[in-house]
Protein backbone atom coordinates (compact mmCIF):
# COMPACT_ATOMS: atom_id res chain seq x y z
CA UNK A 1 0.00 0.00 0.00
CA UNK A 2 2.74 2.40 0.96
CA UNK A 3 4.61 1.39 -2.15
CA UNK A 4 1.49 2.05 -4.19
CA UNK A 5 1.15 5.54 -2.74
CA UNK A 6 4.77 6.18 -3.54
CA UNK A 7 4.13 5.22 -7.17
CA UNK A 8 1.21 7.66 -7.38
CA UNK A 9 3.33 10.45 -5.93
CA UNK A 10 6.03 9.69 -8.46
CA UNK A 11 3.52 9.95 -11.31
CA UNK A 12 2.51 13.35 -10.00
CA UNK A 13 5.93 14.87 -9.42
CA UNK A 14 7.74 13.40 -12.40
CA UNK A 15 6.36 15.97 -14.83
CA UNK A 16 7.30 18.94 -12.68
CA UNK A 17 11.08 18.58 -12.50
CA UNK A 18 12.67 15.36 -13.75
CA UNK A 19 10.72 15.15 -17.01
CA UNK A 20 9.71 18.80 -17.33
CA UNK A 21 8.05 18.89 -20.76
CA UNK A 22 9.53 22.19 -21.88
CA UNK A 23 12.96 22.40 -20.27
CA UNK A 24 13.98 18.73 -20.31
CA UNK A 25 12.03 17.10 -23.14
CA UNK A 26 11.85 20.30 -25.25
CA UNK A 27 8.26 19.73 -26.36
CA UNK A 28 5.59 22.33 -26.91
CA UNK A 29 8.01 25.11 -27.75
CA UNK A 30 5.69 27.01 -30.11
CA UNK A 31 3.21 28.31 -27.50
CA UNK A 32 6.02 28.64 -24.96
CA UNK A 33 7.80 31.13 -27.17
CA UNK A 34 4.67 32.94 -28.29
CA UNK A 35 2.64 33.50 -25.12
CA UNK A 36 5.42 34.33 -22.67
CA UNK A 37 5.47 38.01 -23.53
CA UNK A 38 3.54 38.75 -20.36
CA UNK A 39 3.13 36.83 -17.12
CA UNK A 40 -0.64 36.93 -17.32
CA UNK A 41 -0.82 35.42 -20.79
CA UNK A 42 1.51 32.64 -19.64
CA UNK A 43 -0.67 31.97 -16.58
CA UNK A 44 -3.81 31.92 -18.72
CA UNK A 45 -2.22 29.57 -21.22
CA UNK A 46 -1.12 27.23 -18.40
CA UNK A 47 -4.66 27.10 -17.02
CA UNK A 48 -6.19 26.31 -20.43
CA UNK A 49 -3.47 23.78 -21.13
CA UNK A 50 -4.02 22.07 -17.78
CA UNK A 51 -7.77 21.67 -18.36
CA UNK A 52 -7.17 20.22 -21.84
CA UNK A 53 -4.47 17.81 -20.73
CA UNK A 54 -6.45 16.53 -17.73
CA UNK A 55 -9.55 16.05 -19.86
CA UNK A 56 -7.81 14.30 -22.73
CA UNK A 57 -5.63 12.11 -20.51
CA UNK A 58 -8.61 10.93 -18.42
CA UNK A 59 -10.87 10.25 -21.42
CA UNK A 60 -8.17 8.48 -23.42
CA UNK A 61 -7.28 6.32 -20.45
CA UNK A 62 -10.98 5.47 -19.99
CA UNK A 63 -11.31 4.49 -23.65
CA UNK A 64 -7.96 2.77 -24.00
CA UNK A 65 -9.52 -0.68 -24.53
CA UNK A 66 -12.11 0.58 -27.04
CA UNK A 67 -9.75 2.44 -29.38
CA UNK A 68 -8.43 0.17 -32.15
CA UNK A 69 -4.65 0.11 -32.46
CA UNK A 70 -4.63 1.00 -36.18
CA UNK A 71 -6.44 4.35 -35.91
CA UNK A 72 -5.45 5.41 -32.42
CA UNK A 73 -3.70 8.67 -33.41
CA UNK A 74 -6.76 10.11 -35.26
CA UNK A 75 -8.93 9.07 -32.31
CA UNK A 76 -6.65 10.86 -29.86
CA UNK A 77 -6.60 13.96 -32.05
CA UNK A 78 -10.38 14.10 -32.24
CA UNK A 79 -10.70 13.73 -28.45
CA UNK A 80 -8.12 16.45 -27.86
CA UNK A 81 -9.69 18.73 -30.48
CA UNK A 82 -13.11 18.40 -28.81
CA UNK A 83 -11.68 19.48 -25.47
CA UNK A 84 -9.87 22.38 -27.10
CA UNK A 85 -13.10 23.50 -28.80
CA UNK A 86 -14.98 23.44 -25.49
CA UNK A 87 -12.23 25.41 -23.78
CA UNK A 88 -12.04 27.89 -26.61
CA UNK A 89 -15.76 28.60 -26.35
CA UNK A 90 -15.64 28.89 -22.54
CA UNK A 91 -12.66 31.22 -22.78
CA UNK A 92 -14.36 33.38 -25.39
CA UNK A 93 -17.43 33.70 -23.16
CA UNK A 94 -15.86 34.28 -19.75
CA UNK A 95 -12.37 35.67 -20.42
CA UNK A 96 -12.62 37.55 -23.73
CA UNK A 97 -9.40 39.50 -23.03
CA UNK A 98 -7.44 36.26 -22.64
CA UNK A 99 -9.10 34.89 -25.78
CA UNK A 100 -8.02 37.84 -27.89
CA UNK A 101 -4.49 37.85 -26.43
CA UNK A 102 -3.78 34.16 -27.02
CA UNK A 103 -5.66 34.15 -30.31
CA UNK A 104 -4.82 31.24 -32.54
CA UNK A 105 -2.63 29.61 -29.91
CA UNK A 106 -5.69 28.28 -28.07
CA UNK A 107 -6.56 26.24 -31.16
CA UNK A 108 -2.95 25.20 -31.49
CA UNK A 109 -3.15 23.28 -28.19
CA UNK A 110 -4.58 20.52 -30.44
CA UNK A 111 -1.23 19.99 -32.12
CA UNK A 112 0.83 20.57 -28.99
CA UNK A 113 3.24 17.65 -28.87
CA UNK A 114 2.89 17.31 -25.10
CA UNK A 115 -0.82 16.44 -25.14
CA UNK A 116 -0.50 13.85 -27.89
CA UNK A 117 2.75 12.60 -26.40
CA UNK A 118 1.22 11.99 -22.97
CA UNK A 119 -1.76 10.24 -24.57
CA UNK A 120 0.52 7.96 -26.52
CA UNK A 121 3.20 7.40 -23.89
CA UNK A 122 1.19 7.31 -20.68
CA UNK A 123 -2.61 7.46 -20.81
CA UNK A 124 -3.14 4.49 -23.11
CA UNK A 125 -1.21 2.15 -20.80
CA UNK A 126 -2.12 3.31 -17.32
CA UNK A 127 -5.15 3.55 -15.05
CA UNK A 128 -7.45 6.55 -15.05
CA UNK A 129 -6.21 7.80 -11.67
CA UNK A 130 -2.56 7.57 -12.67
CA UNK A 131 -3.26 9.37 -15.94
CA UNK A 132 -5.06 12.09 -14.01
CA UNK A 133 -2.05 12.55 -11.71
CA UNK A 134 0.33 12.48 -14.67
CA UNK A 135 -1.71 15.17 -16.43
CA UNK A 136 -1.64 17.40 -13.34
CA UNK A 137 2.10 16.93 -12.91
CA UNK A 138 2.91 17.53 -16.57
CA UNK A 139 0.74 20.62 -16.84
CA UNK A 140 2.16 22.03 -13.59
CA UNK A 141 5.65 21.49 -14.97
CA UNK A 142 4.74 23.16 -18.25
CA UNK A 143 3.02 26.01 -16.42
CA UNK A 144 6.05 26.50 -14.19
CA UNK A 145 8.32 26.65 -17.23
CA UNK A 146 6.04 29.18 -18.95
CA UNK A 147 5.87 31.34 -15.82
CA UNK A 148 9.67 31.36 -15.42
CA UNK A 149 10.13 32.42 -19.04
CA UNK A 150 7.38 35.03 -18.83
CA UNK A 151 8.80 36.49 -15.60
CA UNK A 152 12.21 36.97 -17.18
CA UNK A 153 10.78 38.43 -20.38
CA UNK A 154 8.25 40.73 -18.74
CA UNK A 155 10.59 42.10 -16.06
CA UNK A 156 13.42 42.74 -18.51
CA UNK A 157 11.18 43.85 -21.35
CA UNK A 158 8.82 46.25 -19.55
CA UNK A 159 10.73 47.01 -16.37
CA UNK A 160 8.21 45.50 -13.97
CA UNK A 161 5.03 43.47 -13.67
CA UNK A 162 1.50 44.44 -14.59
CA UNK A 163 -1.45 42.22 -13.69
CA UNK A 164 -5.20 42.40 -14.20
CA UNK A 165 -5.30 43.47 -17.83
CA UNK A 166 -5.82 40.05 -19.35
CA UNK A 167 -6.95 37.82 -16.48
CA UNK A 168 -9.74 40.11 -15.40
CA UNK A 169 -10.57 38.16 -12.23
CA UNK A 170 -7.27 39.31 -10.71
CA UNK A 171 -7.42 42.84 -9.24
CA UNK A 172 -5.42 45.30 -11.35
CA UNK A 173 -2.02 46.25 -10.12
CA UNK A 174 1.04 47.59 -11.83
CA UNK A 175 4.55 47.66 -10.39
CA UNK A 176 6.94 49.07 -12.95
CA UNK A 177 9.91 50.61 -11.13
CA UNK A 178 12.38 50.22 -14.00
CA UNK A 179 10.16 51.47 -16.81
CA UNK A 180 12.81 53.88 -18.11
CA UNK A 181 15.42 51.08 -18.29
CA UNK A 182 13.32 48.54 -20.16
CA UNK A 183 14.95 46.41 -22.87
CA UNK A 184 12.44 46.19 -25.69
CA UNK A 185 14.45 43.30 -27.12
CA UNK A 186 13.00 40.81 -24.64
CA UNK A 187 9.45 41.56 -25.76
CA UNK A 188 10.36 40.74 -29.34
CA UNK A 189 10.41 37.23 -30.88
CA UNK A 190 14.22 37.23 -30.85
CA UNK A 191 14.16 37.70 -27.09
CA UNK A 192 11.94 34.65 -26.67
CA UNK A 193 14.42 32.41 -28.50
CA UNK A 194 17.31 33.87 -26.52
CA UNK A 195 15.62 33.42 -23.11
CA UNK A 196 14.70 29.80 -23.82
CA UNK A 197 18.20 29.10 -25.14
CA UNK A 198 19.84 30.59 -22.06
CA UNK A 199 17.54 28.69 -19.66
CA UNK A 200 18.36 25.41 -21.43
CA UNK A 201 22.02 26.36 -21.24
CA UNK A 202 21.87 26.89 -17.45
CA UNK A 203 20.06 23.56 -17.01
CA UNK A 204 22.64 21.76 -19.15
CA UNK A 205 25.44 23.41 -17.14
CA UNK A 206 24.07 22.10 -13.83
CA UNK A 207 23.36 18.67 -15.29
CA UNK A 208 26.89 18.42 -16.65
CA UNK A 209 28.29 19.43 -13.28
CA UNK A 210 26.13 16.88 -11.49
CA UNK A 211 27.20 14.24 -13.97
CA UNK A 212 30.88 15.09 -13.47
CA UNK A 213 30.45 14.94 -9.69
CA UNK A 214 28.86 11.54 -10.06
CA UNK A 215 31.70 10.30 -12.26
CA UNK A 216 34.25 11.50 -9.72
CA UNK A 217 32.27 9.95 -6.88
CA UNK A 218 32.01 6.62 -8.70
CA UNK A 219 35.73 6.64 -9.35
CA UNK A 220 36.43 7.32 -5.68
CA UNK A 221 34.11 4.51 -4.62
CA UNK A 222 35.81 2.15 -7.06
CA UNK A 223 39.24 3.09 -5.71
CA UNK A 224 38.03 2.51 -2.17
CA UNK A 225 36.61 -0.86 -3.11
CA UNK A 226 39.81 -1.80 -4.87
CA UNK A 227 41.76 -0.81 -1.76
CA UNK A 228 39.44 -2.84 0.46
CA UNK A 229 39.68 -5.80 -1.88
CA UNK A 230 43.46 -5.54 -1.83
CA UNK A 231 43.43 -5.42 1.95
CA UNK A 232 41.11 -8.42 2.08
CA UNK A 233 43.37 -10.36 -0.27
CA UNK A 234 46.30 -9.55 1.95
CA UNK A 235 44.35 -10.67 4.96
CA UNK A 236 42.79 -13.75 3.43
CA UNK A 237 45.95 -15.86 3.11
CA UNK A 238 46.82 -15.02 6.72
CA UNK A 239 43.45 -16.32 7.84
CA UNK A 240 43.97 -19.53 5.90
CA UNK A 241 47.40 -19.97 7.38
CA UNK A 242 45.95 -19.75 10.86
CA UNK B 1 -8.25 46.95 -60.64
CA UNK B 2 -6.86 43.71 -62.01
CA UNK B 3 -3.25 44.78 -61.43
CA UNK B 4 -3.90 46.04 -57.94
CA UNK B 5 -5.38 42.65 -56.97
CA UNK B 6 -2.32 40.90 -58.37
CA UNK B 7 -0.02 43.30 -56.55
CA UNK B 8 -1.85 42.69 -53.28
CA UNK B 9 -1.52 38.96 -53.86
CA UNK B 10 2.25 39.17 -54.41
CA UNK B 11 2.73 41.60 -51.54
CA UNK B 12 0.85 39.25 -49.22
CA UNK B 13 3.11 36.37 -50.27
CA UNK B 14 6.27 38.39 -49.62
CA UNK B 15 4.91 39.67 -46.35
CA UNK B 16 4.10 36.13 -45.15
CA UNK B 17 7.48 34.88 -46.29
CA UNK B 18 9.87 37.55 -45.02
CA UNK B 19 8.25 40.26 -42.94
CA UNK B 20 6.03 38.15 -40.71
CA UNK B 21 8.00 34.94 -40.99
CA UNK B 22 6.16 31.89 -39.75
CA UNK B 23 8.99 30.50 -37.64
CA UNK B 24 10.90 33.54 -36.50
CA UNK B 25 8.11 35.92 -35.61
CA UNK B 26 4.94 33.85 -35.29
CA UNK B 27 6.59 30.72 -33.80
CA UNK B 28 4.40 28.19 -35.66
CA UNK B 29 6.14 24.88 -36.14
CA UNK B 30 9.02 25.43 -33.74
CA UNK B 31 9.04 21.78 -32.62
CA UNK B 32 9.97 20.51 -36.06
CA UNK B 33 12.18 23.55 -36.56
CA UNK B 34 14.38 22.49 -33.64
CA UNK B 35 13.97 18.75 -34.19
CA UNK B 36 14.46 18.27 -37.92
CA UNK B 37 17.02 20.95 -38.74
CA UNK B 38 20.14 18.93 -37.98
CA UNK B 39 20.76 17.87 -41.58
CA UNK B 40 20.24 19.94 -44.71
CA UNK B 41 18.64 17.09 -46.70
CA UNK B 42 16.06 16.27 -44.06
CA UNK B 43 15.29 19.95 -43.54
CA UNK B 44 14.74 20.33 -47.28
CA UNK B 45 12.49 17.25 -47.36
CA UNK B 46 10.45 18.44 -44.39
CA UNK B 47 10.19 21.94 -45.86
CA UNK B 48 8.92 20.71 -49.23
CA UNK B 49 6.40 18.38 -47.60
CA UNK B 50 5.13 21.22 -45.42
CA UNK B 51 4.79 23.48 -48.49
CA UNK B 52 2.57 20.85 -50.17
CA UNK B 53 0.42 20.26 -47.12
CA UNK B 54 -0.07 23.93 -46.17
CA UNK B 55 -1.13 24.94 -49.68
CA UNK B 56 -3.52 22.01 -50.16
CA UNK B 57 -4.94 22.36 -46.64
CA UNK B 58 -5.75 26.04 -47.19
CA UNK B 59 -7.20 25.23 -50.60
CA UNK B 60 -9.59 22.70 -49.05
CA UNK B 61 -10.36 24.26 -45.69
CA UNK B 62 -11.48 27.67 -46.92
CA UNK B 63 -14.44 26.26 -48.97
CA UNK B 64 -15.28 23.82 -46.19
CA UNK B 65 -15.57 26.64 -43.67
CA UNK B 66 -17.42 29.08 -45.89
CA UNK B 67 -19.72 26.70 -47.80
CA UNK B 68 -20.37 23.96 -45.24
CA UNK B 69 -19.75 25.10 -41.66
CA UNK B 70 -21.16 28.62 -41.96
CA UNK B 71 -24.44 27.67 -43.73
CA UNK B 72 -24.97 24.86 -41.20
CA UNK B 73 -24.29 27.37 -38.38
CA UNK B 74 -21.60 25.25 -36.78
CA UNK B 75 -18.52 27.45 -37.24
CA UNK B 76 -17.32 26.43 -33.76
CA UNK B 77 -16.49 22.98 -35.17
CA UNK B 78 -13.69 24.53 -37.23
CA UNK B 79 -10.70 23.20 -35.27
CA UNK B 80 -11.96 19.60 -35.27
CA UNK B 81 -12.77 19.75 -38.98
CA UNK B 82 -9.44 21.26 -39.90
CA UNK B 83 -7.37 18.76 -37.95
CA UNK B 84 -9.28 15.88 -39.56
CA UNK B 85 -8.83 17.42 -43.02
CA UNK B 86 -5.11 17.88 -42.39
CA UNK B 87 -4.64 14.35 -41.05
CA UNK B 88 -6.40 12.77 -44.02
CA UNK B 89 -4.66 15.12 -46.45
CA UNK B 90 -1.28 14.07 -45.11
CA UNK B 91 -2.25 10.42 -45.57
CA UNK B 92 -3.54 11.14 -49.07
CA UNK B 93 -0.42 13.01 -50.12
CA UNK B 94 1.73 10.21 -48.71
CA UNK B 95 -0.15 7.62 -50.80
CA UNK B 96 0.00 9.74 -53.99
CA UNK B 97 3.70 10.49 -53.63
CA UNK B 98 4.41 6.83 -52.88
CA UNK B 99 2.61 5.77 -56.06
CA UNK B 100 3.92 8.35 -58.52
CA UNK B 101 7.20 9.69 -57.10
CA UNK B 102 8.64 6.85 -55.02
CA UNK B 103 12.04 8.55 -54.92
CA UNK B 104 10.61 11.62 -53.19
CA UNK B 105 8.61 9.37 -50.86
CA UNK B 106 11.73 7.56 -49.75
CA UNK B 107 13.57 10.78 -49.08
CA UNK B 108 10.66 12.31 -47.15
CA UNK B 109 10.19 9.08 -45.21
CA UNK B 110 9.06 9.63 -41.65
CA UNK B 111 8.61 13.39 -42.03
CA UNK B 112 5.31 13.03 -43.86
CA UNK B 113 3.21 11.68 -40.95
CA UNK B 114 4.90 14.15 -38.60
CA UNK B 115 3.36 17.06 -40.50
CA UNK B 116 -0.07 16.34 -39.01
CA UNK B 117 1.18 17.64 -35.68
CA UNK B 118 3.12 20.54 -37.16
CA UNK B 119 1.54 23.71 -35.77
CA UNK B 120 2.36 25.62 -38.95
CA UNK B 121 -0.35 23.84 -40.95
CA UNK B 122 -3.18 24.19 -38.45
CA UNK B 123 -1.91 27.64 -37.50
CA UNK B 124 -2.17 29.01 -41.01
CA UNK B 125 -5.59 27.51 -41.69
CA UNK B 126 -6.95 28.70 -38.35
CA UNK B 127 -5.47 32.17 -38.81
CA UNK B 128 -7.14 32.42 -42.23
CA UNK B 129 -10.47 31.68 -40.56
CA UNK B 130 -9.93 33.92 -37.54
CA UNK B 131 -8.82 36.89 -39.65
CA UNK B 132 -11.72 36.31 -42.08
CA UNK B 133 -9.44 36.49 -45.11
CA UNK B 134 -10.89 36.26 -48.61
CA UNK B 135 -10.01 33.19 -50.67
CA UNK B 136 -7.23 34.93 -52.61
CA UNK B 137 -5.73 36.46 -49.51
CA UNK B 138 -5.78 33.19 -47.60
CA UNK B 139 -4.08 31.42 -50.49
CA UNK B 140 -1.45 34.18 -50.57
CA UNK B 141 -1.00 33.81 -46.82
CA UNK B 142 -0.61 30.03 -47.19
CA UNK B 143 1.92 30.25 -50.03
CA UNK B 144 3.92 32.96 -48.28
CA UNK B 145 3.96 31.09 -45.00
CA UNK B 146 4.93 27.81 -46.62
CA UNK B 147 7.78 29.37 -48.60
CA UNK B 148 8.94 31.24 -45.49
CA UNK B 149 9.03 27.96 -43.57
CA UNK B 150 11.05 26.29 -46.32
CA UNK B 151 13.50 29.19 -46.56
CA UNK B 152 14.17 29.50 -42.85
CA UNK B 153 14.42 25.79 -42.07
CA UNK B 154 16.93 25.22 -44.90
CA UNK B 155 19.07 28.25 -43.99
CA UNK B 156 18.94 27.24 -40.34
CA UNK B 157 19.98 23.66 -41.16
CA UNK B 158 23.00 24.98 -43.06
CA UNK B 159 24.01 27.12 -40.08
CA UNK B 160 23.54 24.19 -37.71
CA UNK B 161 25.72 22.03 -39.94
CA UNK B 162 28.55 24.50 -39.41
CA UNK B 163 27.81 24.71 -35.68
CA UNK B 164 28.40 20.97 -35.33
CA UNK B 165 32.11 21.51 -35.91
CA UNK B 166 32.30 24.79 -33.97
CA UNK B 167 34.04 24.70 -30.65
CA UNK B 168 31.34 25.96 -28.26
CA UNK B 169 31.24 25.40 -24.48
CA UNK B 170 29.85 22.02 -23.53
CA UNK B 171 26.75 23.36 -21.78
CA UNK B 172 25.40 25.23 -24.83
CA UNK B 173 26.02 22.43 -27.30
CA UNK B 174 22.94 21.14 -29.11
CA UNK B 175 19.59 22.79 -28.52
CA UNK B 176 20.69 25.91 -26.55
CA UNK B 177 23.07 27.11 -29.26
CA UNK B 178 20.40 26.34 -31.87
CA UNK B 179 17.92 28.57 -30.04
CA UNK B 180 20.48 31.36 -29.66
CA UNK B 181 21.19 31.11 -33.40
CA UNK B 182 17.46 31.30 -34.07
CA UNK B 183 17.35 34.44 -31.96
CA UNK B 184 20.09 36.04 -34.07
CA UNK B 185 18.29 35.00 -37.27
CA UNK B 186 15.12 36.53 -35.90
CA UNK B 187 16.96 39.82 -35.37
CA UNK B 188 18.21 39.62 -38.95
CA UNK B 189 14.66 39.15 -40.21
CA UNK B 190 13.59 42.24 -38.25
CA UNK B 191 15.32 44.14 -41.02
CA UNK B 192 12.39 43.31 -43.30
CA UNK B 193 9.92 44.79 -40.83
CA UNK B 194 9.42 48.19 -42.38
CA UNK B 195 9.45 46.91 -45.94
CA UNK B 196 5.78 46.18 -46.60
CA UNK B 197 2.61 46.98 -44.76
CA UNK B 198 -0.73 45.67 -45.95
Amino acid sequence: MANNKHEHLKNLTRGIFIENPLFVMILGTCPALAVTKSLEAALGMSILFMITLIGSNVVISLLKKLIPEAIKIPCYIVIIASFVTVIKMLCEAFLPELYSTLGVFISLIVVNCIVLGRAEAFANQNTVFDSFLDAIGMSLGYGLALVIMALIREILGTGGITMGNILTFIPYFSFVPLASYKLQFFQMPAGAFLVLGLILCVIAFYQNRKHEHQVVKERLIKQEQALLAAQNENKAPNVEVK
Amino acid sequence: MQTSAAVTFILAIISGMLVDNVLLSRFYGCCSFIGVSKKVESALGMGIAVVFVIIFASLICWPIYNFILVPLEIPFMDTITYILVIASLVQFIAIVIKKYVPKLYNSLGIYLPLITTNCAVLGVVQANTDMEYSFMLSMANAIGTALGFLLVIVVFACIRNRLESANVPKCIKGTPIALITASLMSIAFLGFLGMISI
